[in-house]
């Protein structure tokens, strides 16, 4: 078990390093010195390098700010030095903010996790519940009703979604002093949480939805679940004790997925909702060429998933102690 | 570019079928043909289809045309069935146009991924050893990129635009059709004819291409089916993050978006933008759930 994840985690720095270096590449593609794009169009916060006065003073300013993000080097020294402070734990500065990314990231970390939170929460809630639900009342219109609700949950644009939600609940119903329900624009913990919550959760819970079925269908045909019935047992028990254990074990997976892709899938429902949090800060940084802040989230959103992916591998030796993890490791 | 993935198809249908008539895809569409949610999909998706063929037909208005004083109109007022945006452009025929770019950049971000995917997948698994390795681990470390993040990082280094989010969603659905055909590949290696092609001197690619290609077809139409629905989602989805189309281009993300500052007063602009991308991608998924119950009988994840 410990050689496995210690493998597993070995395997995980290649790929991640795979990973940097990809970022790294795309990221000096941008045509254009990124300072000089800062230059012209704006201020470089904070930095003095006050724009459209030109002269030396500024110059002079610039090329500063240049040695400091070490573009006066070659790409492959820059490189180098690039995953040199990764490895201590600094993603360097942004340029739009003159802040360090890491900074950032722990200040808009907490309005993208919660929403994570919340939303998995609205997914599991609604796709296992709908999965199960359908697989028992199979051919009924219950479970018609359910598949049909899980297509059009994957193909509606969750943007779409979060946009009608805002339309129902912020806008066309409003309390006595004409204010919306909810609101649409969303900071907070609490109610803020609901719609983007609610707009993020549906569309995971659709696929959760589908999968719970097909697999709970599964389990439903096999023998144990056949033997637990001729024992007399009640169905309550065969589907809730028997059967629902099993069905989990591929729904865990996807679970696990969802999770770890948090930051990606928390970008488009940030930009609905305008929630300041780190899918936000992305778009930004990818529209501003922002490319330290880029980097820094990509390489982040790229650990969680491994880890979430590898904590998936690991508590299915708990759920299914039929799973040999020296079997599934490759 | 749409004729590419069919074009590749077909050349392995006859491939598939030289041994025994086209029985495999005559049955398979004989399921298809029952089921009647992915024929109704079909039949939405040929309507859009020929929308966006005849859209300079269809459409009341010519391309951009603007009428200040008929602004934000509702739906079912006189020549607008879907009323006007906030500069008084017919909603409709922006739609009927914007079906043209969504359908466009879904079908060349799809060809890309699933012919490239392809090629490689088909490389690793019947080269093998370094071959296999190098691949493989580029495979793996594209998969590490969760959702659309390989797709907006291309993005950040192209620029934004609708013609570079086609490239960056090509290529981030490049690993997944790879890897099935990788391990597609792997199995059909060992199969009687492919060694006994081998054995008879048969050159590698036409191996590859005549007696390989075939057996993976239907996992990739499948595949190429749903990653369509995917990849137009995709495409609106980057739209409307403003790192895809450009105003004032008609795309239904990027029509969604500029105009939801405007849910208030006029909602149907966004409304029926929205349930333009949603028809066309359900369409899609039911037709592809039906290919892959058709073509896939036992394993079906949604089979009855």
């Amino acid at each position: 078990m410990a050689g496995y994840i210690i493998r597993r985690v070995l395997y995980m720095i290649p790929v991640l390093f795979g990973v940097l270096i990809v970022v790294f590449v795309l990221m000096r593609l941008i045509p254009g010195d990124p300072i000089e794009i800062f230059y012209q169009s704006g201020e470089i916060g904070g930095s003095g390098a006050t724009s459209r006065e030109g002269g030396e003073v500024s110059r002079k300013a610039i090329e500063t700010l240049r040695e400091s993000y070490n573009l006066d080097k070659s790409p492959p020294h820059q490189f180098v030095l690039y995953v040199w402070d990764v490895v201590r734990g600094d993603l360097g500065t942004s340029i739009a903010y003159r802040r360090p990314v890491v900074d950032m990231i722990a200040s808009h970390w907490p309005a993208t996790f919660a929403l994570t939170m919340a939303s998995m929460a609205v997914a599991i809630t609604i796709g296992v519940g709908a999965g199960v639900v359908s697989a028992i009342k199979r051919h009924t219109f219950v479970d018609y009703g359910a598949q049909m609700f899980a297509i059009l949950g994957i193909s509606f644009p969750p943007f779409f979604v979060g946009l009608l939600l805002i339309l129902v609940f912020a806008i066309k119903w409003q309390t006595d002093d004409g204010v919306g329900m909810l609101p649409a624009v969303s900071n907070g913990y609490g109610k803020e949480l609901i719609l983007p919550a609610l707009t993020l959760g549906t569309a995971a819970s659709a696929i959760l939805a589908r999968l719970t079925r097909s697999s709970m269908l599964d389990v439903l045909s096999r023998d144990y679940v056949r033997t637990a019935r001729s024992k007399g047992l009640r169905e309550r028990v065969v589907v809730m004790g028997h059967a629902l254990r099993n069905a989990l074990i591929p729904v865990v997976t996807v679970i696990g997925l969802e999770f770890g892709g948090l930051l990606a899938g928390a970008v488009i429902i940030e930009a609905v909702f305008h929630r300041q949090g780190l899918g936000l800060r992305l778009i930004d940084a990818i529209i501003d060429r922002d490319y330290p802040v880029v980097q820094g989230l990509v390489l982040l959103s790229a650990v969680i998933y491994a880890v979430a992916n590898l904590l998936v591998d690991v508590l299915y030796t708990y759920i299914d102690p039929r799973v040999r993890l020296e079997t599934t490791g490759s | 570019m749409a004729g590419d993935t069919i074009v590749q198809g077909e050349t392995g249908l006859e491939a598939a079928a030289a041994p025994k008539p086209r029985s495999e895809w005559t049955m398979a569409w004989r399921r298809l043909r029952r089921n009647k949610a992915a024929l109704a999909g079909l039949g939405i998706l040929i309507i859009i289809s020929l929308a966006a063929i005849f859209a300079d037909v269809i459409a009341t208005e010519p391309e951009n045309h603007f009428d200040i004083m008929a602004a934000e109109l509702p739906p079912g007022s006189e020549g607008h069935p879907l009323g006007t945006d906030d500069i008084g452009r017919d909603v409709f025929s922006r739609i009927v146009r914007g079906s043209r770019i969504s359908l466009r950049v879904g079908f060349s971000a799809v060809t890309i991924s699933a012919i490239v995917g392809t090629l490689i997948g088909l490389s690793a698994g019947y080269f093998g050893r370094w071959v296999d390795m190098v691949i493989s681990r580029i495979i793996d470390v594209m998969l590490a990129f969760p959702g659309l993040l390989l797709a907006m990082t291309v993005v950040a280094a192209l620029g934004s635009g609708l013609n570079n989010a086609m490239i960056a969603l090509g290529v981030a659905g490049i690993p997944f059709y790879a890897r099935v055909v990788r391990s597609t590949t792997l199995a059909a290696r060992e199969l009687v004819y492919v060694r006994a092609a081998r054995a008879v001197g048969m050159s590698d690619a036409r191996i590859m291409l005549r007696h390989i290609l075939p057996n993976i077809v239907s996992p990739i139409l499948i595949m190429a089916t749903l990653g369509l629905g995917g990849a137009i989602l995709a495409a609106a989805g980057l739209s409307f993050l403003g790192l895809g189309a450009e105003r004032p281009s008609p795309e239904w993300g990027l029509e969604l978006s500029s105009s939801r500052h405007l849910l208030r007063s006029s909602w149907w602009i966004s409304t029926f933008n929205g349930l333009a991308i949603a028809i066309t991608v359900l369409s899609i998924n039911l037709l592809g759930d039906g290919l892959r119950e058709a073509l896939d009988p036992q394993a079906g994840a949604w089979s009855h």
